[in-house]
């Protein structure tokens, strides 16, 4: 998971929101050891998932000379545009993803204090986890999913589609009034993002966002794997519905990989994909029908019942390793049962398990309470302060919300990688080795051993590089040149 | 409506919402959701960013991705 993150510096004068992501990221890795630097060798945002590769340079995704450091717990924290980044090690469970995702919020919260002892009296730097400025402006909150190259990618689309429209009714992180042109009578809306999408399938992330995004850049064995990048989600705070979000969504695309849906007779294609988002979006009874392609009518909710029905009919009958195994899958399985029964059954009572939900009550209580319009500046600036990092002024920290992970395991995430991804080995050489390695990508370490050329370390399989795999080998090496002599690089 | 109806029949383990008597997991009971939420509005304003009407104008984001 990638989460690009809204800033503002107060009593500064004139915004610089790139020099304020600068100072913040090097405020964290300052305290930290020797910051090591991206390695743009493989990057390639240019190339498309439908076959080609585009003549027209897109802006670069990122600019070379901005702030870029490798976390020893195997992320990445950069600036991208105008905005501080934290892209989360590759994971192997829904939960574990969570895990690395609130570990940035906590890396991002440590940022913000430790920027503040560096900034001038009277100045602030302040970080919220949404998806939009409220005036039209949106960043992302993009997901990746590791999938078997060989799965055509028309199958991807048909079957993606109706799940990423649908699941907005537990991912949305909520939002006071719209953004999207032309509509006015919008009061509260379910998600951040769905105003800005306006194409079904693209390679854009900035303009013209397509519901599937065909950005074909692996990060690893290309002839293997694709990365599906998903850019339509909202940034969550809620730890369940950020597993949800994560773990409904690889269950789908393990039964597109399996051809489940085919298997089972079922295509939820729908008839206007891209008014669909918004429709969703707008309804928060969450009763409107969404006409389907075939002429059936079916509410979010029920699309999302029968996605779930053919999920746990999958795993009875195929199993869980796509979602990391058994235990892991079926806790993705329960929350989704238990939040769509939720749901339909009365949604407000997901007040502490979703994050639209949780952020309604909050802005229409107060509302009820100071008479207020639904335009009224408090109630936009508790809209934003829901996703403030800082835990004293986050609104999200004040409404009780479910919590699934314990506090220690993610202030343990914001330094040790997973074990079960090759995050581990990056991560474990950045603890072991830092003034030896000069670069790190996702899928290469280089290291500079001084002398001799830079030797460079590829990582093409992502699951390879796990504490299984090369716990025993950093065992027996006391160096980085003995490491790079045991591994033939 | 005919087409729930046919859903319904699909996954029978599901209870009906008309016929559910316990709160689904996960969910918390009316009153004492509205007490937390009564207790969260009351702590609103001091936690608010002082002049709320100044820090949304101010919050301008150039867009990402």
């Amino acid at each position: 998971m990638e989460t690009e993150y809204g800033i503002i510096v107060r009593g500064a004068g004139e915004p610089n929101p790139i020099a304020a992501s600068s100072a913040l990221i090097n405020a964290y890795v300052a305290s930290l050891a020797r910051r090591i630097d991206w390695d743009f060798q493989d990057e390639s945002p240019a190339r498309d998932a439908r076959g080609f590769v585009r003549d027209v340079q897109l802006a670069p995704e990122v600019e070379t000379h901005l702030v870029n450091a490798v976390l020893t717990n195997g992320a990445r924290y950069y600036v991208d545009h105008a905005h501080p980044e934290y892209s989360g090690p590759e994971c192997s469970t829904a939960r574990e993803a969570v895990l690395y995702d609130k570990a940035g919020e906590a890396v991002l919260a440590r940022s913000v204090a430790a920027a503040a002892r560096l900034l001038g009296p009277g100045q602030q730097i302040s970080v919220y986890k949404n998806n939009s400025d409220g005036k039209g402006n949106s960043y992302g909150a993009h997901e990746n999913y590791l999938m078997d190259r060989a799965v055509p990618f028309t199958r991807v689309v048909r079957h993606a589609i109706p799940h990423f429209v649908t699941r907005q009714v537990y991912t949305g992180a909520g939002k006071v009034g719209t953004e999207a042109p032309g509509a006015e009578d919008v009061e509260f809306q379910i998600t951040q993002r769905a105003d800005f999408f306006e194409e079904e399938v693209g390679l854009e992330t900035t303009l013209k966002r397509p519901i599937v995004n065909t950005r074909d850049e692996p990060h690893c064995d290309a002839q293997k794997y694709r990365r599906l990048h998903v850019i339509l989600g909202d940034a969550n705070l809620s730890e369940v519905a950020d597993l949800l979000k994560v773990g409904t969504t690889a269950l789908v695309l393990a039964m597109v990989e399996d051809n489940w849906f085919a298997a089972q007779g079922r295509d939820y294609t729908l008839a206007r994909p891209v008014a669909a988002m918004r429709q969703v979006s707008n309804d928060l009874s969450l009763r409107q029908p969404l006409e389907m392609a075939d002429g059936r009518a079916m509410t979010a909710l029920e699309v999302q019942w029968e996605h779930f029905d053919l999920a746990r009919k999958y795993a009875d009958d195929l199993g869980l390793s796509p979602l990391g195994g058994e235990e892991a899958g079926r806790e993705v399985l329960r929350l989704w049962e238990e939040v769509l029964s939720g749901l339909e059954t009365d949604p407000m009572g997901m007040a502490t398990r979703l994050d639209w939900v949780a952020k309604y009550r909050m802005v229409n209580g107060y509302r009820d309470r100071h008479g207020l319009r639904w335009r009224d500046p408090k109630l936009l600036a508790m809209d934003l302060q829901y996703h403030d990092v800082r835990p004293e002024r986050s609104l999200y920290a004040r409404c009780g919300m479910e919590r699934l992970l314990g506090a220690e395991e993610v202030e343990r995430a914001m330094t040790e990688p997973p074990t079960t991804t090759r995050a581990y080995f990056r991560g474990r050489c950045l603890q072991r080795w830092p003034q030896a390695i000069v670069a790190a990508n996702w899928d290469s370490l280089v290291f500079d051993l001084g002398g001799d050329p830079l030797r460079r370390v590829p990582m093409m399989e992502p699951l390879r590089g796990t504490a299984a795999h090369v716990d025993e080998l950093l065992a027996r090496c006391s160096t980085p040149a003995e490491l790079l002599e045991q591994l033939g690089a | 409506m005919a087409e729930r109806e046919q859903i319904k029949k699909q996954a029978p383990s599901r209870a009906e919402p008309e016929q559910v008597e316990e709160v689904p997991a996960g969910s918390k009971r009316g009153d004492e959701l509205k007490a937390e939420l009564d207790e969260l509005l009351d702590e609103i304003d001091e936690v608010l960013e002082d002049n709320a009407e100044e820090f949304v104008k101010s919050y301008v984001q150039k867009g990402g991705e």
